[in-house]
């Protein structure tokens, strides 16, 4: 039993569990309303995989195509994420980006300008107009910097590299949490009335992805087995273009701007197969000759949208069609050439980090050559089920944002809509935070015995005499998830990664790692198997449940999207046993007003009729 | 693939030592690879940051053959082969373990910096800027805080001058306050007085060393310096001031 | 490496020189030691020869503009050259008589001051430090520009004078056109010609002159003609460095090239002859 009164005790209004743009977002938001809030990262501040978001943030600012408004923008990402996205959270945020955003240059953002001196804005796939407010191909990186550093001086206490390894509750209610120093291994105790979870994906579930370490779904892992519901876990989206060679590297990003800016996908016969890859509801709006594709490029309002801007999952799909026909490149992806397309200062100038990144990584000079590039796992839509408004879970004082959370994309999610989403729901969950504060009758109490057991659970694996091999636990879950919930799924392939992932759990339960508590990679890692299985298996375990294809998932068994299947979101939660339940759960229907909006002709939106 | 050998610092604040270590190594490998190898296969317990592992988070910057650099963006195959690779952590702050540094002092310079003080929106509610307005800033604001240019400045380095000089990635954080379309703040007085701009002395190791090639010196401590001459050393515009003030 | 240096925590070394480097670091800060220091050398003994410094029409930068003329010197301008006239009686005997000792501080202060100048010798003279990562001359309280070299901060004014000098010095190409009233030109013509071209490169890549003329401001959209100027000083100023070098070269090469057709050791090839 650990005496509590020794052990490092914060005291906060709110935890914010995670430092990316919506954690960020979150905290400042909680500072601005008087809330004694902490923040907690794995990493160090500023580290976190925003960072990586390279093409822009999705606001319907207006700045470069009058058109535009939030509706249209509504509308794209409903259809972006096939009808199955919460409704009132996409509204929420199509109406409240551009506010997130203009705010962002207040704190110091500085984004590309239009001409007339306004943030400039990009095309993206699935956006209608040019949408994306961008700072060249490092927009993640000006999103957390801004927020950081604006984020410095609203006095919410930082605690850096530490690990959040359990929740604690007060009955039903949330009362704190329990977290690791990950530099000297020693434990602190966070009291909170409220937590909000903004730890992102699970992306480190699979090989081959644009993660980092930090990506093993605790958040999602945590709030489960404090009760929560997740929502969505089937839905991953395969982001078509990472990196392929070199094999250290295979994973990494190469941004959907390459595209945005004029890059075309060929196959290993110098054939731009993406135009056998339309689906019919984008037909009408995509072009079908290279002619009119770049007609689009040059600015032509009239042209129709070349076919390599569709969605991310039909882009991710017709690559991996055309490796698997044998149409591949020689390292088993396809080629992406902008070398043809623009000329080389503009690409300099346009894609700078990509530029570097290639030519640094890979020693291919991206204006001259073609990319090398394949599906890599990209992004959760599925997380931690919420209120639209509030951003609260099931367990009352539990909130969630940004990845972390489920239904602001449906089935896929457009690019560009995850940084706004960061900031716009970053935000929604702070104020979420403050009115459940409020009306909190009485402070929680932190009990003692669940601390003990969480700090038990996580020093036991320094103990044990001997047991397996951390490392090789994560390896052995990636291969299973990559074998078995894919790109690509088939109904008893997933039934084999349950099973296997069930056999590996004893495993996890007898890892061992070296006993040296300072910042112990052995030990976080065997602390990150935890979260890693769980995620997995609600993955698992809602891709098998879902008998169709839909966005971020691909059933060969159940080819195409099911009229059926729109109705109903998979839930997944914890029994009392400890064992996993996967539910079907019949969708709300829409508010009339907004199915309005999101079936509408675009020529109707334009001109204001709806 | 093949072998080779890594001397890798292992120790802590009370002491350490170097450790050979001999993994297979393959094409298009990066020195943080190896480590990772290292740790998997000999040293589970061995200590380091990283992150995204595409040079843009700025969380594996170690010394590496003496230099500073990030982990992720230095190739094995820049090295001949049957050369050992030594990797250090950075010298310039308190050693937490093996490759890990204390890097906290670099935070609280941040928050020493006045955040940007922004003028009025136009009647329209929007600001405003021109793009070659902007381009020098956006310069500044490509830095991944890998703190490289911080651990190689001799001033931090070599005189440990923490109490004088804030080190380079923070001369060009307020260098890209200080040339802001927007911002209405006086920062010339801080950066000539708290921040210590006249401690540079401008022998570009910074600007050497920066992975996302940002000319930290001639774009930014330069310019910085000359602001500072405007103000306080050059006697005509000095003159030219105490008349206009008149 | 010295008996000063200490292995510690991290496994670096501390001391003068300390480093684990292994790439050839040394050679960049004793190329621009000898560099410089051959310079100054030859510099110094040019300049104060006070002789062989004019071959008409050519005059050697190290002596222009010449304030006085030492007249009956072998290779001294002639009387018309020189802004003041003869030498003065008055000039004390120990003080060497000879014009360069008159100008060389201008352009010599703008090249002491310049910042690029100063790494180069911050590293290669002052060892503060030696090379990136390689350990600084230990100094007890490092103060940088802000106590003793705090002069630094006037770079501007010694760029002024610079300017000033590119102009002299065009004159001086000017006036190699033309020997003894008759138009013409030869390999001296070019020397002195490239001279200032050079120098010119070196001087509007200053960054005081970059700074002055467009980095001050913050709205450079508002001045489009100070902002096109600024992108050229840009231009300019990413090859400071190589401007620094070659007009450097260049002006000690004048010089010799005038002394050694002022002392007859070879013939200047020209339209004159």
């Amino acid at each position: 039993m650990v005496d509590l009164n020794e052990l490092q005790t914060f005291e906060h209004d709110v935890l914010v569990i995670g430092a990316g743009g919506a954690g960020l977002r979150a905290a400042i938001q909680c500072a601005a309303l008087g809330l004694d809030t902490g923040i907690v990262s794995k990493s160090l501040l500023g580290k976190a995989h925003t960072v990586m978001a390279e093409g822009g943030m999705a606001a319907a600012l207006r700045n470069v195509d009058k058109r535009d408004n939030w509706k249209i923008h509504f509308r794209d990402t409903m259809r972006g994420g096939k009808f199955l996205n919460n409704w009132r959270m996409a509204q929420l945020h199509a109406q409240q980006a551009p506010d997130r955003v203009r705010e962002l240059e207040d704190w110091g953002a500085v984004f590309d300008r239009t001409q007339d001196g306004l943030i400039n804005q990009r095309n993206f796939g699935g956006h209608r107009y040019p949408r994306l407010a961008h700072v060249g191909d490092r927009t993640g990186l000006e999103l957390i910097r801004t927020l950081q550093d604006h984020g410095v001086h609203q006095g919410f206490a930082t605690h850096m590299e530490c690990k959040i390894i359990g929740l604690v509750k007060d009955g039903d209610r949330i009362a704190g949490a329990v977290g690791l120093w990950r530099e000297h291994g020693r434990f602190v105790l966070f009291k909170a009335k409220a937590v909000i979870m903004a730890t992102g994906g699970g992306g480190r579930c699979w090989r081959v992805t644009s993660n980092s370490w930090e990506y093993s779904g605790d958040g999602a892992a945590l709030a489960y087995d404090a009760g929560a519901e997740l929502m969505d876990m089937e839905f991953t989206q395969f982001h078509p273009t990472g990196m392929v060679w070199p094999p250290s590297v295979s994973g990494v990003l190469v941004t959907e701007g390459v595209r945005g800016e004029g890059g075309i996908l060929l196959n290993n016969k110098g054939e731009r197969f993406m135009f056998n890859y339309i689906p019919e509801r984008f037909a009408p709006e995509t072009a079908d000759t290279k002619e009119e594709a770049a007609r689009w490029l040059s600015g032509d309002k009239n042209a129709r949208r070349p076919p390599e801007l569709l969605t991310r999952d039909v882009v991710a799909r017709a690559i991996r069609s055309e490796v698997q026909a044998g149409r591949g490149s020689p390292h088993g992806g396809a080629f992406l050439d902008i070398a043809n397309q623009r000329p080389a200062d503009y690409i300099k100038r346009k894609l700078p980090s990509m530029y570097h990144q290639f030519k640094e990584l890979a020693e291919v000079d991206i204006t001259k050559d073609p990319m090398e590039v394949g599906p890599t796992l990209h992004y959760f839509m599925g997380g931690i089920k919420v209120e639209a408004d509030s951003q609260m879970s099931k367990v009352p004082g539990l909130f969630a944002c940004g990845e972390a959370s489920a239904g602001m994309h449906g089935a896929n999610r457009l690019g560009g809509n995850s940084l706004s989403d960061l900031i716009v729901f970053g935000k929604l969950s702070g104020d979420g935070a403050d009115a459940y504060i409020k009306a909190l009758p009485a402070d929680p109490k932190v009990d003692g015995s669940q601390v003990s057991a969480i700090i038990k659970h996580a020093t036991d694996i320094l103990n044990r005499e001997d047991g397996p091999n951390p490392f090789v636990v994560h390896e052995e879950i990636q291969e299973i998830m990559g074998e078995g919930a894919g790109i690509v799924r088939q109904g008893d392939e997933l039934q084999t990664a349950v099973t296997k992932l069930g056999e590996i759990k004893p495993r996890i339960e007898s890892v061992k790692a070296h006993a040296a508590p300072q910042f112990n990679a052995g030990w976080h890692e065997a602390l990150d198997l935890q979260s890693l299985v769980t995620v997995g298996e609600a993955v698992a375990r809602a891709a098998l449940m879902r008998e169709e294809s839909r966005g971020g998932h691909t059933r060969l068994d159940f080819e195409g999207e099911r009229e059926e299947w729109q109705k109903y979101n998979i839930v997944v939660s914890k029994q009392p046993d400890g064992g996993m339940l996967a539910q079907k759960v019949e969708r709300p229907d829409p508010p009339e007003e907004l199915s309005k909006i999101a079936y509408a002709k675009i020529e109707d939106l334009e001109a204001g009729n709806v | 693939m093949s072998k080779r050998t890594f001397r890798i610092w292992r120790g802590d604040a009370e002491g350490g030592e170097f450790e050979e270590y001999t993994v297979e190594v393959g094409p298009g490998m990066v020195v943080l690879d190896a480590i990772h190898r290292v740790q998997a296969e000999h040293a589970s317990d061995l200590a380091v940051r990283w992150n995204c592992k595409a040079g843009k988070c700025g969380s594996c910057s170690m010394e590496i053959d003496g230099m500073p650099k990030l982990g992720c963006m230095t190739r094995l195959g820049d090295y001949p082969e049957s050369h050992t690779i030594t990797i250090q952590p950075l010298k310039t702050f308190p050693l937490i373990k093996d490759l890990v540094t204390d890097v906290s002092w670099n935070f609280a310079q941040n928050k020493r910096i006045k955040p940007l003080q922004p003028k009025p929106r136009d009647a329209d509610g929007e600001h405003r800027m021109q793009q070659e307005d902007v381009d020098r800033i956006q310069e500044f604001r490509k830095c991944i805080e890998c703190y490289l240019c911080q651990d190689t400045c001799h001033v931090l380095r070599d005189h440990d001058r923490k109490d004088a000089f804030v080190g380079p990635r923070f001369m060009i954080r307020v260098g890209q306050l200080a040339m802001h379309p927007l911002d209405t703040e006086d920062r010339i007085p801080a950066i000539k007085e708290e921040l210590g701009s006249g401690y540079c002395n401008i022998t570009r190791c910074c600007t050497e060393v920066c992975p996302e090639h940002i000319n930290i010196t001639d774009n930014g401590i330069i310019p910085l310096k000359e602001r500072v001459v405007d103000r306080y050393y050059d006697p005509i515009k000095m003159l030219l001031r105490k008349v206009r003030g008149a | 490496m010295s008996e000063l240096v200490q292995i510690r925590v991290g496994g670096h070394q501390t001391g003068l020189g300390a480093t684990c480097r292994v790439d050839d670091w040394k050679t960049g800060p004793t190329a621009t030691f000898l560099g410089l220091s051959f310079f100054i050398v030859y510099a110094t003994w040019a300049g104060l020869q006070g002789a062989h410094y004019y071959a008409g029409p050519y005059l050697s930068p190290l002596y222009s503009p010449v304030v006085w003329t030492k007249l009956g010197v072998p290779g001294a301008a002639p009387l018309e050259h020189a802004l003041l006239g003869e030498w003065p009686a008055w000039w004390p005997a120990l003080i060497p008589a000879t014009p360069a000792a008159l100008i060389l501080i201008f352009p010599g202060s703008f090249r002491f001051t310049c910042y690029y100048y100063r790494k180069a010798y911050y590293r290669a003279f002052g060892m503060t430090p030696p090379g990136c990562a390689v350990g600084a001359l230990p100094q007890s309280q490092y103060k940088g520009e802000t106590a003793l070299l705090i002069f630094q901060n006037l770079h501007r004014y010694a760029l002024y004078f610079a300017i000033l000098f590119i102009f002299i010095l065009y004159y001086d190409a000017a006036l190699a056109f033309s020997k003894d009233g008759e138009f013409g030109f030869g390999v001296g013509t070019l020397v002195l010609l490239i001279n200032p071209t050079l120098l010119a490169g070196y001087t509007f890549g200053c960054h005081s002159w970059r700074h002055l003329i467009g980095g001050g401001l913050n709205l450079h959209s508002k001045s489009p003609l100070r902002h096109s100027l600024w992108k050229m000083a840009t231009v300019l100023n990413e090859r400071h460095m190589l401007f620094a070098w070659l007009s450097l070269f260049w002006v000690g090469f004048t010089d010799f090239y005038v002394r050694m057709v002022s002392m007859g050791v070879i013939t200047d090839l020209n339209t004159w002859s």
